[in-house]
């Protein structure tokens, strides 16, 4: 599904400031994977998906989609294939247009035409998508997005990311920025619509728990590597507690030979 | 006289229409505009002096507007510099080009032809001469508004207008911003240049400084109209619009013929159009302080009653 050959990025380079975000990364994502991603803040999660979304370019490496080549892809191309939702809930939605125009915009990918599309068949089928949501935005298809609350809009976002069809799912730290009570609804909504649509997902998140309920592989990084990766069987064997045992033990394997190399 | 306002708003308004696709929908200030309208009037006047029809005209009009639009567009897409420095450099340039487009000559006149609105009268010779004009721009304006309001239902208008307000998403939606913001800032720049053709046909003569200000004129009708009434329908949005800039020319005229007593002149009325647009802004900021201040009065009344609830579940417990 998705390769990444030995990627980097190095954020201004030749500066003072110049900060390798991302040191030689290898990963290999395969079709229906569900993977989750955690690290401290720092560590390269975000800075790795946008390379893999296509935000900025690799500094060097490759990144095959569907045994395509997409390193230089830009990346509203590359969200055809790629879905991506973001930690702030504003940032998936048009606030100023209502539900109805916003799921119109999502209902097909790729530059539109002069066609009129929005009809009433189609609200009816928005409607029917909406009731799943079950946070009854159902009645409110003429309503800007502007009046809804964090927790709607990223259901909403989740619905419109699912309704334009990607094969696979980016999402950053996606229910962060909720209450407890709506981003566990939104979680909810997300292992739903992964299991309906197929959906292989790399998911970013700092709530442990999660990182070791949901996918079927674990990875976590540090400083701009993958630390640890953990999958299968050996996945379902951890707990938040063991989790924080190997971080400790990579990390003070790190810090001996570090002492190591400033012993006299 | 009143007739008089009505047609020179009616005429303003299509022009306003442009700046709200630009300013409003596409979120883009581009200044554009103040060329791209006297490059209207321009090539409108010397397509009409060359006998090449009034519809061709019109058609010719639009489209050098288009092609002014496309060049902001691509300076600001290409060379990646801020859409307010793209629209200036193409309304800097669009001077020189207006005068060549004139002949070289900064004024030209079009006297003892006919125009749009000589036509009018004739057309609807069982009207008097002035409701003429304005029963002809009044359908001129609604064919234009209804063509706005359709293109801003298709699929491609909606995700023009979602990009104004949210970039990432038209990118995550696998559309290509550039292209779109190409095309809104075409439109709207076609639509400054067909007003600035009427306007040229209306008042005789295309002036190379016919557009000076333009944008801060569009801007000042546009906040008149929001002041009306308030909707996210595109159908009483560019309604607004033509009702904003009739209020406008109307209260310019009124500035001009009755500001004497208050030692007006007629050079006063960009600073009165200034004032107006500040004015404006004022009023809508404290607008939403004053709504947001009442949303949290409601909000602390509401957690009181729910606090107040509590407590009296837990006495009765």
């Amino acid at each position: 599904m998705l390769n990444i050959e030995q990627i980097s990025k190095v954020f201004y380079p030749g500066t003072v400031n110049e900060k390798v975000a991302i040191e030689y990364i290898d990963l290999r994502v395969l079709e229906g994977d569900f993977i989750t991603v955690v690290g401290s803040n720092g560590s390269g999660k975000s800075t790795l998906f946008n390379l893999i979304g296509g935000t900025f370019p690799v500094t060097s490496g490759k990144i095959t989609l569907n045994d395509k080549d997409v390193t230089h892809t830009p990346e509203y191309k590359r969200a055809f294939t790629i879905g991506r939702i973001f930690q702030d809930p504003t940032v998936g939605t048009a606030a100023k247009m209502s539900i109805e125009d916003n799921m119109i915009t999502a209902y097909k990918k790729g530059m539109k035409g002069l066609k009129i599309s929005l009809n009433n068949t189609k609200r009816a089928y928005f409607k029917e998508e909406l009731k799943q949501l079950k946070i009854g935005l159902e009645d409110r298809l003429k309503d800007n997005v502007g009046l809804l609350s964090g927790g709607q809009r990223q259901a909403l976002t989740l619905l419109m990311t699912v309704l334009s069809k990607p094969q696979m799912l980016l999402l950053d730290e996606h229910t962060a920025a909720l209450d407890p009570r709506n981003a566990q609804i939104v979680m909810d909504l997300t292992t739903e619509f992964i299991e309906k649509y197929h959906l292989t997902t790399l998911m970013v998140t700092h709530n442990m728990q999660h990182a070791i309920t949901y996918g079927n592989r674990l990875i976590m990084m540090d400083e701009g590597k993958i630390i640890l990766d953990v999958r299968g069987e050996e996945k379902k064997q951890l707990t938040v507690l063991k989790l924080v045992d190997l971080f400790k033990k990579i990390k003070h394997q790190e810090y001996s030979s570090d002492e190591d190399l400033l012993a006299p | 006289m009143i007739e008089g306002i009505f047609v020179d708003g009616l005429i303003f308004s299509i022009m306003v229409m442009g700046v709200l696709i630009s300013y409003r929908i596409l979120d883009f200030p581009d200044l554009t505009a103040d060329g791209s309208f006297a490059t209207g009037a321009a090539v409108a006047t010397i397509s009409i002096v060359n006998g090449y029809g009034l519809l061709a005209a019109a058609l010719l009009a639009t489209l050098s507007g288009a092609v002014a639009g496309l060049i902001t567009a691509m300076i600001h897409n290409k060379l990646k510099v801020p859409g307010l420095l793209a629209g200036i450099l193409t309304m800097t340039m669009l001077y020189s080009i207006n005068i060549r487009i004139l002949g070289g000559r900064a004024n030209v006149p079009l006297l003892k032809i006919d125009t749009l609105y000589t036509k009018m009268p004739e057309v609807f010779s069982f009207l008097p001469g002035p409701w003429a004009l304005l029963t002809g721009t009044l359908l001129i304006v609604f064919f234009v508004k209804i063509l706005m309001d359709l293109f801003f239902r298709t699929d491609l208008g909606i995700s023009i207008g979602a990009l104004g307000s949210n970039e990432q998403m038209i990118i995550s939606m696998g559309i290509n911003p550039r292209l779109l913001k190409i095309i809104g800032i075409s439109i709207s720049n076609g639509l400054i240049a067909l007003s600035g053709g009427l306007l040229a046909q209306y008042q005789g003569f295309a002036d190379a400084n016919l557009g000076v200000g333009m944008i801060v004129q569009g801007l000042a009708a546009i906040m008149i109209g929001e002041f009306l009434f308030s909707t996210n329908k595109i159908f009483f949005i560019t309604l607004r619009v033509i009702f904003g800039a009739i209020i406008y020319k109307a209260l310019m005229f009124l500035g001009r013929y009755y500001g004497y007593y208050i030692h007006l002149t007629p050079s006063d009325l960009k600073l009165l159009t200034g004032i107006l647009v500040i004015l404006s802004l004022i009023i809508a900021q404290t607008r939403a302080a004053a709504s947001s201040a009442d949303a949290r009065k409601k909000a602390i009344r509401r957690n009181n009653e729910r606090r107040k609830g509590l407590n009296e579940e837990k006495n009765n417990a």
